[in-house]
């Protein structure tokens, strides 16, 4: 078996007297699809902030395609190839769609210059091709802010996307958004990421999602993962179904 | 294309007006300086920061100047050069602290750096001339000795052409990744981070940028008067220059030139009529700008001059406007 991209030893985090994150020890393949579920507070978030480095760990340590970034900075991290997107779409909302895809860009071409503009300073191209895997290039020239939900959680991705990040880790991207969009939203997220080959971590309250998307499951419960496998082995777990289905 | 004739029209009549009209020359040349340093407050103004300390970057320069012309009777040109680059350097040693904070702290702390240099300068007298400030002479003009009215022509015209110069450069940084990525600081510093740019080091180059305009308005300033005072770098004066921007509209850069236009006419005539009370009339104005036309001056222009709020403007210039509205 091939180095993970992504593993954790023995990280662990409390805020006061609530353990967020007890021990942790976790790795992740290159080409898995892995949804994390759980109950609110169960840790989800606070694991995913650890490992984009916007936490430090108490204890223990993280890495990333073999190298240690326990304590990096989320710039760092993100700029070795981990992408993120938020539960709340993080956009620019005062930017075009394709502004905001352009300001990515030009952070993997690494110019930001004060003279050139930013149309020239990037590679179009890819911006373009991005628009379209994400279905996003018919409203490329409106504003950011005037998207509806659904589309927010596109252009939140776009942009982590445009990075070509090796790592894809999504807190929530189905919040928000309408029982009727959930499935169209996600086919569209999950085929510009399988086009594109990027390793997948997201966070999700819904169990059909996840058996749909997911090819491996974690369950987080106070801070620990309870069960960790195949989606159906998981979701068939005792524990499981009492702590987090809550069937 | 109707704004760059609205701007070259401007151009034409801030230089032939003093011409026909020659006691003109000195509210003209005030405004110049003031719109240049009003620019500097605008390029923060697009990362969503309001600064009411900027002026002491001017007031710096403006000090550097006068030494530089006392003690070693630099050229004009050369004082300019110099009282710039003082303030630039200023702003990048400054910048590193202040790019740490935003919203109120980063306006309050450039209020409390300027009150230091405020009171430096008034209280040793023996080195700054205390309250009553440096009087320098009038120094060559490109390295020829010019009377008032000349030295005064001159210095119009070189002002006009480094303001040209200032708020083209702006209007190109505004374009550009680092500009597009000023004005990402206003809506979502994260998402920044998270493309793996950093906020700070942005910020830092706009604060240094800022800082650079304010001190140029500086020297031009000192440069008109022949005198320098402590009352260039107090906080009222940075409130001004805040105010002019929002007067003038910070969506675009002549919008700092038209507010400070305005404002030295509007600070001329109400001085004259209502003596003691102008700045009554400064702040009912403000009212008025904030209720009807919350995008300034230019602003308002703006739908004559073929702009569309949502095309072809650099995004901070929307996130300006959008704030305002």
């Amino acid at each position: 078996m091939s180095a993970p991209l992504l593993e954790t030893r023995g990280i662990s985090l409390a805020f006061g007297a609530v353990v967020a994150a007890e021990s942790i020890d976790f790795s992740l393949q290159a080409g898995e699809r892995l949804a994390v579920v759980g109950q609110n507070g169960a840790g989800k978030t606070t694991f995913i902030n650890i490992c984009t480095g916007h936490l430090a760990p108490a204890s223990g340590k993280v890495f990333f395609d073999g190298h240690d970034v326990t304590g990096r900075s989320s710039r760092a991290i993100t700029r070795m190839g981990v992408g993120r997107t938020f539960q709340l779409p993080q956009i620019f909302t005062a930017h075009t769609v394709r502004e905001c895809l352009l300001l990515a860009a030009s952070s993997v071409a690494r110019r930001r210059g004060f003279w050139i503009p930013l149309e020239e300073a990037v590679d179009a191209g890819a911006v373009d091709e991005t628009l379209n895997l994400l279905q996003l290039a018919g409203r490329a020239d409106d504003l950011a802010g005037s998207l509806p939900g659904g589309q927010r959680k596109l252009l939140d991705v776009a942009m982590a996307l445009v990075l070509q990040p090796k790592l894809m880790i999504m807190d929530e991207p189905t919040s928000g958004v309408s029982s009727d969009e959930k499935h169209d939203l996600m086919r569209v997220l999950m085929g510009a990421l399988d086009e594109r080959q990027v390793t997948t971590i997201f966070v999700e309250h819904d169990i059909d999602i996840v058996r749909r998307y997911a090819t491996r499951m974690c369950a987080w419960i106070a801070g620990r993962i309870a069960a960790d496998g195949p989606p159906d082995r998981v979701l068939a777990d005792p524990v499981v179904i009492r702590n987090v289905i809550g069937a | 294309m109707r704004l760059r004739l609205f701007v070259c029209s401007l151009l034409l009549l801030v230089l032939a007006l003093p011409l026909a009209v020659p006691w003109l020359k000195t509210p003209f040349l005030l405004a110049m300086s003031n719109g240049v340093a009003v620019l500097g407050v605008a390029v923060l103004i697009r990362a969503g920061q309001v600064s009411f300390g900027h002026a002491m970057f001017a007031c710096l320069a403006g000090y550097g100047a006068a030494y530089a012309g006392r003690l070693w009777h630099l050229d004009a040109l050369l004082l300019i050069l110099l009282g710039t680059g003082l303030a630039a350097a200023a702003g990048a040693v400054i910048g590193l602290f202040m790019v740490r904070y935003r919203g109120i702290f980063f306006g309050m702390l450039n209020l409390a750096f300027s009150m230091m240099l405020f009171a430096v300068l008034g209280k040793f007298g023996a080195l700054t001339g205390g309250t009553d400030g440096l009087r320098f002479d009038r120094p060559t003009f490109g390295f020829v000795h010019l009377e008032r009215d000349a030295f005064e022509s001159a210095l119009l015209a070189v002002a006009l052409l480094l303001a040209v110069a200032a708020g083209w450069c702006v209007q190109r940084y505004y374009h550009s990744v680092a500009g597009q990525a000023l004005a990402a600081i206003k809506t979502n510093e994260t998402r920044l981070e998270y493309l793996g740019i950093s906020a700070k080091r942005i910020f830092w180059g706009g604060y240094v940028l800022a800082a650079t305009l304010c001190g140029l308005g500086g020297t031009l300033f000192a440069l008109t008067q022949g005198l320098v005072t402590p009352e260039m770098g107090y906080w009222v004066r940075s409130g001004e220059l805040v105010f002019v921007a929002i007067l003038g509209g910070s969506s675009h850069a002549v919008g700092a030139f038209l507010g400070a236009f305005v404002f030295e006419f509007m600070k001329l005539y109400a001085a004259a009529l209502i003596t003691g009370m102008w700045q009554l009339v400064l702040g009912l104005v403000l009212i008025v700008m904030v209720f009807v036309a919350p995008t300034g001056i230019f602003g308002l222009l703006s739908p004559y001059l073929g702009r569309h709020p949502h095309k072809r403007h650099p995004a901070g210039s929307r996130a300006v406007s959008r704030e305002a509205a």
